[in-house]
This record gives structure tokens, C-alpha cells and sequence, in this order.
């Protein structure tokens, strides 16, 4: 990479022109946010629509302010996060030491297969009542439905990334007589990593499925739960403040995932 | 290995193979004999489909065959034995691991993975030129580079015997040529023993000291020619006047 000083002129006009493209795009992107909630703010005040119905914007900051005053906040955020956090971590996990076993044995791959493509079809909120049978209405019964809706799809995701493994590398490492732990630890590991990845961003959002569906079934706690509890007594600010937090905390984990992954890519690349 | 075995290196005797597939079986080759004696680089031709790349898979002990024998220093070949070292059609660098660390790849395999021969691993990636290249990516290496790591990658373990799957083949013409140059002033001077197998009948002449010309499947040796060339470089060899003739007989022996 040459240095900024020695770029030539054009060159150093086109980054500049690069740049600018970069800031009005997020000055767009902000833009249509302000867009969407003036009009919607506009919508209320003017009772176009009754803000008892949509809410608002300053409706919600409000109910925000009240929530985090009087401490209920953080304890419902706590509650949906780690329980999250908790069913997102175990599914991964779980999935991805289920996926190394099918790719170990291919009997155990052929005689599971047809069960794990008739989970992975069924509905899990139809397992409800049977979780709350068996777990109980508490932050087991929904850590438990966290893991049961991402543990199959981490499992599927890994064995196609592990299967996905280029034959003429395995037969490389063959031909050097290479073990079957060999092979998987070398090759098979270290380039299924991108689907390691993939699979994570897509357990972050099928965990966030999993807790706010298990709130809704059974909690007494939880952002799910302010939701289920919003909507039955009409308080619209409630439930939509709720979601709003629930959108920052989804962008956020995603975020985090983000960041492992330019960490692992980063820590993958050996010297 | 076996020094005092003045017999050949390898072997195939009245070789045998069947494939089983759930569709079908397939007789893959049918009596193949033939010999290498030690140093020589040999060339294996053959019609596409007549199962080249089986007989380097059964000379390296990863395919056993049907019936008759494989044998290397006068016994069957071992999988990942240290006598061998195995080159593909591509170079399969992994991506997420540096030149170097591609390089001791096979010493981590084999459990060799000593600083000794690390350092051998490391000289011989100096003398041809991937010095510089060492703690680069595969990635950011021209396809001829890659070619060049991978050969210095099969030779870190210390092989004696190469196989050589058509490893130009995926190459561009030019590259091709001077890779094909390269491998074989290497080869050569590294003095291993060498099988090539390729359906190019050009490149089999360029760098072969004997071409075996195999029969469509099931496979057996149709003819077995000594070119004396000698040290003779690929490139200078396709200009020898007798390059062509060479080349005419082999094609007419592989439409047979």
C-alpha cells in the first residue's frame, strides 16, 4: 500500500469523492429516519389518527423515561437479554457439536436426517404447552424455546459448511496421511469458518424469535412480556416502547456479532 | 528408505481395479504393469477417463487394487507414507493460512514438525524464490507463485517419490509453460523421482525422460518410450526437431 502523501492528484480526488458518497448516504439514511417519525409525531398531535392508537414518538420517549425512572426497565431488558443471550449461546453451541458428530459419522447422518428436516418444518410455539408442562412458566421455559427455535437451523447451517469442505483438499491432506481428526481440525474447521459466521447472524435473530415468543407464552418478566401485557390493556405507548428497545437491543447484538467477526477472521489468519 | 534395493522404485504388477459404485461397478484397469526406476520422471498418458489419476492414487496406498500387486521399495505402499509426496491439478493453498505456514503443512501432518525441518522446509522456499513471499497469502500470489508453493509445499517433508497430478493444468498457457520449466529444474535438481500424469501430450514430452501411453478403460500399458532428451529443459525441448515426431507417434498411439 503506497502512503497518502505519494497518491496522485486524481487519485486523491476520487477518495475524496468516495468519501463524500460515504457521508450523504448516512446523512440519507438519518434523514429518513427523522422522516418517519415527524410525520408520524405530526400524525398525533394533529389526532389525524388517535395517538391512543398509533402512539407517538414523544409518547414513547416519555413512557421510556418513565420505565427507566422507576427502575422497571433495566429489570425487563435484563430479563429478555440473558435469556437470550443464554438460548442464543447453548443453540450455538448445542448445533454445532451436533453438526461435527453428523460430519464424523455418516450412519448417524443418514439415520437423523429425516428427523432434523421434520424439526426444523415444525412450528415450535405448537411445543408451548409442552414446555410449560414440563419447564414450568419461568425463564427455563423460554431459554428452553430460544434453544429449540436456533438449535436446527446451527445444526444445518454447520454440517453444510463442514460437508461444503473441498474434496481435493481432503485428498491433499489424505495423501500426506493425514488422520480424520487431522483433517478436521486443519481443514475442515478452519474453512467452515465463514458459515461459523453466517450461522451466527442468523441464530442472533432466531434467538430474539425464540425468547419473545417464549414470553409471550408463559413470562412474568421480560420486553415480550411488557408487549403481551401492553396490548391487553390497550396501552399502546407500552407496547411500542418495547419494540423500539427491542429493535435497538437486536441492532446491537448484531453488532457484536459483527465485531467477532472481524475479530476471528482477523485471529484465523496464522503466521 | 531402502537404498540397497537396487530393484525399481515402484512397481505395478499385472495391476487390477474395479470401481463400486451403487449403480454399478467399473473395471478401471485390466493387467497394468509397468516400472520406475529411481531419479527417472516419468510421464503416464492417456485417453480422458482412463483412470490416470487412479494409478497415482494407487501408487501413493490410497486405493488398494482388485488384484495383482503396488509395490514401492518392493513393498505395498502405505497411505501418507514419507517416501511420497502428492501434487494436485490445483495448488489447494489454504487461503487462511500463510505461504509458511502452508509450506509446513505437510510437517504438521506427519508429525515432523521439527525446527530442523522446518529450517529445511524454509531453505528450499528460499532457493527457488518464495523467499520474499513467505508471510504473504496465498491470495495475493500470481497463479505461477502458487503453483511453486505448492511444489516446495509436497518437497517440505522430504519426499523421494513425486506424483504429479496434472498440476499444470490449471494454469494459463504462458504460466503454464514457465511453471512446467520451473517444477522441472527443480525436480531435477532435487533429484526425486518423479510421475507425471496428463492427458497433454506436449507437456508429457517436454519434461518426461519416459512416456507410458495408457489405453482407454479398462487401462493398460499400450506402449512405453524412452525420449532421450537427457537434462534437456521443457522450453528447449519444444524446439528440438525431435519434439514433433515425438508428438505425432503419442497422438496416433492414444487414438489407436
Amino acid at each position: 500500500m503506497k502512503k497518502k502523501a505519494e497518491f496522485s492528484a486524481e487519485h486523491r480526488l476520487f477518495l475524496r469523492r468516495e468519501k463524500q458518497k460515504t457521508l450523504l448516504v448516512q446523512a440519507l439514511r438519518a434523514g429518513v429516519l427523522l422522516l418517519i417519525l415527524g410525520i408520524w409525531e405530526l400524525i398525533a398531535a394533529l389526532q389525524i389518527v388517535d395517538p391512543f392508537i398509533i402512539s407517538s414518538p414523544s409518547r414513547i420517549a416519555k413512557m421510556i423515561g418513565q420505565l427507566a425512572a422507576d427502575g422497571s426497565l433495566f429489570y425487563h431488558v435484563g430479563t429478555t437479554l440473558w435469556e437470550t443471550m443464554l438460548g442464543f449461546a447453548i443453540a450455538v453451541a448445542l448445533g454445532t457439536s451436533v453438526a461435527l458428530a453428523l460430519w464424523w459419522s455418516e450412519t448417524a447422518r443418514r439415520v437423523l436426517e429425516p428427523y432434523i428436516v421434520v424439526l426444523n418444518s415444525l412450528p415450535k410455539i405448537a411445543l408451548g404447552p409442552v414446555i410449560i408442562v414440563w419447564f414450568g412458566t419461568g425463564a427455563e421455559a423460554i431459554v428452553f424455546m430460544t434453544v429449540l427455535v436456533g438449535i436446527i437451523v446451527a445444526t444445518m447451517n454447520m454440517l453444510n459448511g463442514f460437508l461444503a469442505t473441498d474434496k481435493n483438499k481432503i485428498l491433499l491432506l489424505e495423501s500426506m496421511g493425514a488422520s480424520k481428526w487431522q483433517i478436521l481440525r486443519k481443514l475442515v474447521i478452519p474453512s467452515a469458518l465463514p458459515d461459523f459466521i453466517g450461522m451466527l447472524k442468523i441464530c442472533v435473530g432466531m434467538a430474539w424469535i425464540g425468547s419473545i415468543m417464549g414470553e409471550y407464552i408463559v413470562s412474568r418478566a421480560g420486553l415480550g412480556y411488557l408487549i403481551v401485557y401492553g396490548g391487553q390493556v390497550f396501552k399502546l405507548d407500552l407496547v411500542m416502547a418495547a419494540t423500539f428497545i427491542l429493535c435497538v437491543l437486536a441492532a446491537g447484538m448484531y453488532a457484536l456479532v459483527a465485531l467477532a467477526e472481524k475479530l476471528i477472521v482477523k485471529g484465523n489468519r496464522r503466521g | 528408505m531402502n537404498e540397497i534395493n537396487a530393484g525399481p522404485v515402484l512397481e505395478f504388477d499385472n495391476v487390477d481395479l474395479t470401481y463400486h459404485t451403487r449403480e454399478g461397478e467399473t473395471l478401471a484397469a485390466k493387467g497394468l504393469r509397468f516400472s520406475v526406476e529411481k531419479g527417472e520422471f516419468i510421464a503416464v498418458i492417456g485417453p480422458s477417463g482412463c483412470g490416470k489419476t487412479t494409478v497415482l492414487s494407487m501408487a501413493a496406498g490410497l486405493l488398494k487394487p482388485t488384484a495383482g500387486q503396488v509395490r514401492v521399495y518392493g513393498k505395498p505402499p502405505e497411505r501418507g507414507a514419507e517416501y511420497f509426496g502428492y501434487m494436485l491439478q490445483k495448488d489447494e493453498l489454504f487461503p487462511w493460512r500463510t505461504v509458511e505456514a502452508n509450506i509446513f503443512l505437510p510437517l504438521e501432518i506427519k508429525k515432523k514438525n521439527t525446527p530442523e525441518m522446518r529450517a529445511r522446509a524454509l531453505a528450499l522456499a528460499e532457493k527457488y524464490g518464495l523467499g520474499d513471499f513467505l508471510k504473504h497469502c496465498p491470495d495475493q500470489l500470481s497463479g505461477g507463485m502458487r503453483q511453486r508453493a505448492a511444489l516446495i509445499r509436497t518437497l517440505a517433508a522430504g519426499p523421494e517419490i513425486l506424483l504429479l497430478d496434472e498440476p499444470f493444468s490449471a494454469l494459463d498457457y504462458q504460466t503454464r509453460l514457465s511453471v512446467c520449466d520451473d517444477v522441472y529444474s527443480i525436480i531435477r535438481s532435487e533429484k526425486k523421482t518423479a510421475i507425471l500424469v496428463t492427458h497433454d501430450i506436449s507437456e508429457a514430452i517436454s519434461v518426461a525422460d519416459r512416456v507410458i501411453v495408457l489405453s482407454k478403460r479398462p487401462a493398460h500399458v499400450t506402449a512405453s518410450h524412452k525420449l532421450g532428451f537427457g537434462n534437456l529443459e521443457p522450453l528447449r525441448r519444444r524446439e528440438s526437431p525431435q519434439f514433433s515426431g515425438w508428438f505425432e507417434l503419442l497422438w496416433k498411439e492414444l487414438n489407436l
